[in-house]
């Protein structure tokens, strides 16, 4: 397993005919669906290989002894606007947009030079003619339209695009800033969480999205498991929050591990801006955005783990960073768990399924089996055990088609699309 | 009446603190998130550099290098140390 291969960000663009994977190795592969037609009724909408390059490289920064991997952290992709598709990738210090756009003519019958590039010797020209469009197979580039860099000093944990259009926000461990997306060589800090004091340092922001139609609104996560509103019309720094959203914690039960996994890992705002789902270690939360005093919804996602949790701080997974999305209806939630499962849950009917993202149990057009892990007493054939499982086997990153029952899922360095029917 | 019933995470925490008595109690607290913030330092000490180059005349140091290892002390930190790697040129395997 060449570890650059394994898949660190999977993300649909607005339409669903473009899937974006970014990986390990600082490279962005972009898959698109084909178009159902009569000649291949079977192919049923399948994603191909569309586009490939290398985002970004590893560099080091000598000043600070500073090793900056070339990771693709996350991949947002912009509205589409012309012909061009155009994405934001980032790694832990410098956001590119790309453009990607496509080719299909070429121009043939140069005057000046051949059509292998030479050029011609003037003299020798005795006629004029006029270069003429031929069609070529297809090529799709990405090019790197803007750079934004040396805007953070911590690492970079999320980019968000702005309902504007115009605008978008990144965010470290301590910082938020906003950037224009035509403007590379400047951006506005709107979250500073530094302490004047490194050593009063007691939580980190790890994950911010825009509103998905207030412009003026985004929230923030943090370790500590608290998630904040702000408003950017109410201050130009937007240290002071106009929502706070925190579950009340039972003291009585408060133990070594309580702020670990209460850290939240991802946040996501539904499609209706009404709600936003949070990722904890062991569960996912829906927030009713006028609600701050606890989630509407919880869903455990392997309650199991906990009598765990000893190990899984041992050997560091306590510390994994689960992603969580919505549906394109919002009346379910994905998220990913370990031993390549996934579990999904439907917010109307209450039920909860557990899938397996292997090639063992992946057949193409096969139905996926749902999979249950036993967590004490006699298990039954077909189910796991908690100590069966493989934690080496995470599934960190999912997305949903925004308009289709359709999934993608990325364990470790393999990508499965799921094409599933929900009821 | 005594609650004889534990948490799990309180059963987890016990095992834990037997494991290793110096974990401080402070778990989520600024040790553990300025660790967090310095992902991806690598130390150069040009000190340790020129020491160990006096000693490398003495005795011949193991060539073989853990990559994610602190470049400090005995070994000699070298440019392909640090982690300059070239840039990939191996396709994504989804791609192909």
């Amino acid at each position: 397993l060449s570890t650059a291969d394994i898949i660190s960000t999977v993300e649909f663009n607005y339409s669903g005919d473009l899937l974006a994977t970014g990986d390990k190795g600082g490279r962005v592969v972009i898959f698109q669906r084909e178009q159902e037609s009569k000649n291949r009724p079977h192919s049923r909408g399948e994603y191909n290989v569309y586009s490939t390059f290398q985002s970004h490289e590893p560099e080091f920064d000598y000043l600070k002894s500073l090793e900056i991997e070339e990771k693709i952290n996350k991949i947002r992709w912009l509205p589409q606007q012309n012909a061009a598709h155009s994405l934001l990738s980032t790694n832990d210090k410098t956001i590119k947009l790309w453009k990607i756009s496509e080719r299909d003519k070429k121009a043939e019958g140069y005057n000046l030079k051949e059509e292998d590039g030479r050029l011609r010797d003037p003299f020798r020209i005795t006629s004029l003619r006029v270069p003429v469009l031929q069609p070529m197979d297809l090529m799709v580039e990405a090019s790197p339209r803007r750079i934004f860099a040396n805007a953070h000093t911590y690492h970079i944990n999320s980019i968000s695009v702005n309902s504007d259009h115009e605008t978008y926000l990144s965010a470290d461990d301590l910082r938020i800033n906003l950037w224009h997306l035509e403007i590379t060589d400047r951006s506005f800090n709107i979250v500073d969480i530094k302490p004047a004091n490194m050593e009063e340092l007691t939580e980190v922001i790890t994950a911010a999205e825009c509103h998905p139609n207030q412009c003026n609104v985004f929230v923030y996560s943090s370790s500590k498991g608290t998630i904040r509103l702000c408003d950017m019309r109410a201050a130009a720094l937007c240290d002071r929050h106009t929502k706070f959203f925190e579950e009340p914690e039972d003291p009585s039960s408060r133990s070594f591990f309580s702020e670990i996994i209460s850290s939240i890992s991802d946040v996501k705002f539904s499609h209706s801006g009404r709600y936003m789902m949070t990722r904890d270690y062991l569960s996912v939360k829906v927030w009713d955005l006028n609600m701050e005093s606890r989630p509407v919804e919880t869903y455990q996602v392997h309650e199991y783990l906990r009598s765990k949790l000893c190990s899984l701080y041992e050997n560091d997974c306590i510390f994994d960073k689960f992603e969580c999305c919505w549906n394109g209806t919002d009346s379910a939630i994905m998220t990913g768990s370990y031993n390549n499962f996934f579990r999904m849950f439907d917010r109307n009917t209450r039920r909860d399924i557990t899938l397996e993202a292997s090639r063992e149990s992946s057949k193409p057009r096969g139905i996926l089996k749902p999979r249950k892990v036993c967590t004490g007493g006699k298990r039954k054939k077909d189910e796991i055990s908690v100590d069966s499982l493989d934690f080496n086997k995470k599934i960190l990153h999912t997305a949903w088609h925004p308009k289709e029952n359709v999934i993608a899922v990325a364990a470790t360095n393999n990508l499965y699309i799921f094409q599933d029917k929900m009821n | 009446m005594e609650d004889k019933v534990v948490s799990p995470e309180k059963v987890e925490e016990a095992k834990l603190k037997a494991r290793y008595p110096h974990l401080g109690s402070k778990p989520g607290g600024s040790d553990l998130l300025r660790k967090r913030l310095q992902k991806g330092q690598k130390y150069f000490d040009s000190g340790d550099y020129n020491m160990a180059k006096a000693k490398m005349k003495n005795k011949q140091l193991p060539t073989a290098t853990t990559e994610k290892a602190e470049v400090t002390g005995d070994h000699i930190p070298t440019p392909q140390d640090l982690p300059q790697r070239k840039p990939s040129l191996v396709a994504s395997k989804l791609a192909g």
